[in-house]
């Protein structure tokens, strides 16, 4: 069961460091949008396997809770990338950057 | 009972607030109603003083004919003695305790001497008490002041009257607030009413009165006639004031505003250079003698233990005899330093007679009647300390006696060479107040005071005399310019020849009395020794009066008129106060009637009324004796005064038959000018203290002023502009200045350091955030691998 847990966390690790990576690095405002999501998701299986580990359903439901919210950020935030494209006719991060001090 | 007594205040009081509305509403009026509104506020002020005092008179008669006894006695005692008891116990002072009442100070040194008169004394008084009309219910306890009198001279013992009186003690009346308070010493404002201030209350307020009336004819158009009424006023309300003054510090200050009205008085026609300077000089005398008095108070304060200033315990302290007799003898020299100047005592008297520079109406009421007396006052208050301080009981010749006699004697001198009347007025009541101080250092205190009493009467109504002669002679006093007026004057005339053989003290006139109990008493001495030169200066000063007011008299009155024009009688206005104090001046020696001369005025009571109800039995020596009226020196001065007014009259009647005598024979004439320079008195003082020491003084004073005083000054002026430059230089432009812009660029710089951070790309700032993470989760890592 240990050598299990270790194998989840380094698989969320693993995707986690893969998001932040997109965050940080994609220029395409919806790629920063699905690297997020890939952070969630890390988040998700950690909470999981860690629920699995101790047999509580808490974590399972707390993972439940983040996909609902995820879903809801998509939505907000493909909202946000619409109405840059419009603004801007881009939707390149590195080109909004109107709160330059 | 003494509803009036405790209430005395009231006069001063009435009379501040005339001065007031004079002052404030008196040229209002003047110019409106007319001279006589403005005088009308300070007429009947004055009036209604008057007529109050004569009520507060009355009520002390009565209250010595029926005085309190028991509780009232020692509530009254308490109120007079103030707190100082209390405050003397809290400092530790012993308070002497005042003798019983009654038979308890029947003097055992008089017993002891003369036990078998004492006897005698008793022997022949007591059937008499049964006779006597006076009503001494409470045990008339025959007492010590005129019983041991009366014990010492057998000669007169039998017929004394005053031991059939029975002096008890009769406390005063005294009302007193807390002015302040300061280390557990109640500094009091407050009143005391006895048998003194009472008769100083009537002679001020009627002096005063008819003075008042007098000027309303005599100012007539003057140019400040609202000054000089609001004047006369401030000049009774502080006479008034200090008279009935409680304690030594209230007197000082009645007696420097009676100085300041004398000042502005005497100084009321500032026009002329000379009445100026006359003023000044008044001033500056006077301040000479305050600094003496400003002393003796202090002194005194803290001889008698530093708890009071009431006078009725100081003088009980320094009668008790347990005080330090030197610090008593300062303190009674230097309250006397302050008589001098006060009341024209050797060698400051030199002021008064050039205060006769002011309206005449003035000298008399001021440097006649009243304020020159508030010297003698001083003593005859505080003649506790003077007793105590000097010894006046031992007949030994002191400072006091010698300088009263002496002033008498160089006073009356001068007033031969004078050839202005005023000027002999004057001289003649320098020469006056040296004999009432002669008296009061002799120890005839009745005596003293008494020649007081009648010498305002008759030299008030000298002054007003020679203020209608003066009117009626186009305003010279220069006697050289009058003569004959005796034809043209009749009432001035009448009255000033009754006030001159008033004055003369021929008998029966007011002179005559008070002059002869004062040289019986120096005759008399004290504790059986005479004041035997004493009674020679006074017997030489007794002769010497009568001749020059013999002389004053003729070359006013008699002979033919010298000046110009037709002198013409004043207006009633004048000669009515004239003639009241005419009156006064020819009866009023009769209050103290010595009652053995007539048998019958003794048995109805009527003897010594005026020693009986003004001489203070309360916090007064014991010991003091009263000398009996003597026929042989009664008649000798009589004798004396009638030749001086003969030779006086006879002299400038014959033509001068010694004229020219200062011409011919030199030292005659090194005589004259030696008194016509007034014994180079005022040389002294200018030339002698003024221009060799004072003004060395001045100068060198005002070269310390300019250089070192501005120097210090200045010095410091231009150090503190220097300090201020530096300051501003350094410490304000560097340090505060250089704090606030420092701190205005230190934002500035991390502002422009922090903009760049803000670059406005989220995925630096997420960077950041994700490295800021990162960071912490190896801290962590590495301080948890620490740890473990």
């Amino acid at each position: 069961m240990d050598l299990m847990l270790n194998q989840f966390l380094f698989l969320g690790a693993i995707l986690f460091c893969i998001g932040v990576y997109g965050v940080l690095a994609r220029r395409n405002a919806v790629m920063v949008l699905m690297s997020i999501e890939l952070i969630l998701n890390s988040v998700n299986i950690n909470l999981v396997a860690f629920s699995t580990m101790w047999g509580v359903a808490s974590g399972a439901v707390f993972a439940l809770f983040v996909i609902a919210v995820a879903a809801a950020e998509v939505g907000v935030g493909l909202a946000l990338v619409l109405m840059l494209y419009r603004n801007m006719r881009s939707i390149d991060v590195d080109r909004v950057d109107l709160m330059k001090g | 009972m003494p509803y009036l007594l405790d209430k005395v205040w009231i006069l001063p009081a009435i009379m501040a607030g005339s001065f007031l509305l004079i002052l404030f509403f008196g040229k209002k009026l003047l110019a409106r109603f007319g001279e006589k509104a403005t005088a009308s506020i300070g007429i009947a002020s004055i009036a209604v003083c008057f007529i109050l005092s004569l009520f507060i008179a009355g009520q002390w008669i009565q209250r010595v004919n029926h005085p309190p006894t028991g509780a009232d006695m020692a509530a009254a005692e308490e109120a007079c003695l103030g707190p100082s008891e209390v405050a003397a116990e809290e400092m530790g002072v012993e308070v002497y305790a005042p003798a019983e009442h009654g038979e308890a100070s029947h003097g055992a040194e008089t017993e002891g001497d003369h036990s078998t008169e004492a006897d005698d004394g008793h022997g022949t008084s007591e059937p008499a008490d049964g006779e006597a009309t006076t009503s001494d219910e409470h045990g008339a306890a025959p007492m010590a002041t005129g019983e041991s009198a009366a014990a010492a001279t057998p000669t007169a013992a039998a017929a004394e009257p005053a031991a059939e009186e029975g002096h008890e003690e009769v406390i005063p009346v005294c009302a007193s607030m807390t002015w302040f308070e300061s280390d557990h010493i109640d500094f009091e404002v407050g009143t005391v009413l006895d048998g003194l201030s009472a008769m100083m209350l009537f002679t001020v307020t009627m002096i005063s009165l008819l003075v008042h009336l007098y000027s309303l004819e005599y100012l007539h158009k003057d140019v400040r006639f609202t000054h000089y009424y609001a004047f006369l006023s401030l000049f009774s309300a502080s006479m008034l004031f200090y008279v009935l003054s409680s304690n030594t510090l209230q007197m000082l200050v009645g007696w420097e505003l009676v100085g300041v009205c004398s000042f502005g008085l005497i100084g009321h026609w500032w026009e002329q250079r000379a009445n100026t300077d006359a003023a000044l000089k008044a001033f500056l005398t006077n301040r000479v003698g305050d600094t003496g008095l400003i002393i003796g108070v202090v002194v005194l304060f803290f001889a008698t233990g530093a708890a009071s200033f009431n006078v009725f315990f100081q003088n009980q302290q320094a009668l008790s005899g347990e005080l330090n007799t030197t610090l008593l003898l300062i303190a009674a020299l230097a309250l006397f330093w302050g008589v001098t100047s006060k009341s024209g005592q050797f060698p400051l008297h030199t002021w008064l007679p050039d205060a006769m520079a002011g309206p005449t109406p003035v000298s008399a009421l001021i440097h006649a009647a009243t304020m020159v007396v508030a010297g003698v006052y001083l003593i005859a208050r505080m003649y506790g300390v003077f007793w105590g301080g000097l010894e006046i009981g031992d007949s030994s010749i002191h400072y006091v006696a010698f300088i009263g006699g002496f002033t008498t004697i160089i006073g009356g001198i001068l007033a031969f060479v004078q050839q202005d009347l005023k000027k002999v007025l004057a001289y003649s009541t320098i020469s006056q107040l040296g004999y009432m101080v002669m008296a009061l250092g002799v120890g005839a205190w009745t005596a003293g005071v008494f020649h007081l009493f009648t010498h305002a009467f008759f030299k008030a109504c000298l002054f007003l005399g020679a203020g209608s002669v003066s009117h009626a002679c186009h305003h010279t006093f220069d006697m050289r310019e009058m003569g004959g007026l005796r034809k043209y004057m009749p009432s001035t005339h009448k009255t000033f020849l009754i006030a001159t053989i008033a004055l003369a003290g021929i008998f029966p006139f007011a002179g005559f009395w008070s002059k002869d109990e004062i040289l019986a008493g120096a005759a008399n001495g004290q504790g059986d020794k005479a004041y035997t030169l004493m009674l020679v200066m006074g017997l030489i000063t007794a002769f010497m009066t009568a001749a020059y007011m013999g002389r004053a008299y003729y070359k006013t009155f008699r002979g033919e008129y010298r000046g110009h024009g037709t002198p013409h009688e004043s207006p009633k206005i004048i000669t009515i106060p004239l003639w009241i104090l005419a009156v006064f001046a020819t009866v009023i020696g009769l209050v103290n009637f010595p009652g053995h001369i007539i048998g019958a005025v003794d048995d109805a009571g009527l003897a010594h009324r005026f020693e009986h109800y003004v001489q203070p039995t309360f916090a007064f020596p014991t010991d003091l004796e009263v000398a009996p009226f003597m026929y042989w020196l009664a008649g000798l001065s009589l004798v004396l005064a009638g030749f001086g007014l003969a030779i006086g009259i006879g002299y400038f009647a014959k033509g001068e038959p010694l004229k020219g005598m200062t011409e011919r024979n030199p030292l005659a004439r090194i005589g004259y000018v030696f008194l016509e320079k007034k014994y180079y008195l005022d040389a002294l003082y200018e030339s002698g203290i003024r221009d060799t020491v004072v003004m060395p003084l001045a100068r060198a004073a005002y070269w310390f002023n300019m250089k070192v005083l501005d120097g210090i000054v200045n010095g410091l002026g231009v150090a503190a502009r220097k300090f201020g430059t530096v300051l501003y230089r350094y410490v304000d432009q560097g340090v505060v200045d250089g704090a606030v812009n420092g701190t205005g660029l230190v934002s500035e710089e991390s502002g422009q350091f922090l903009r760049r951070l803000q670059t406005g790309k989220v995925q630096q700032y997420g960077a950041l955030l994700f490295g800021a993470a990162v960071i912490l989760a190896a801290i962590f890592v590495l301080t948890n691998a620490i740890n473990a």
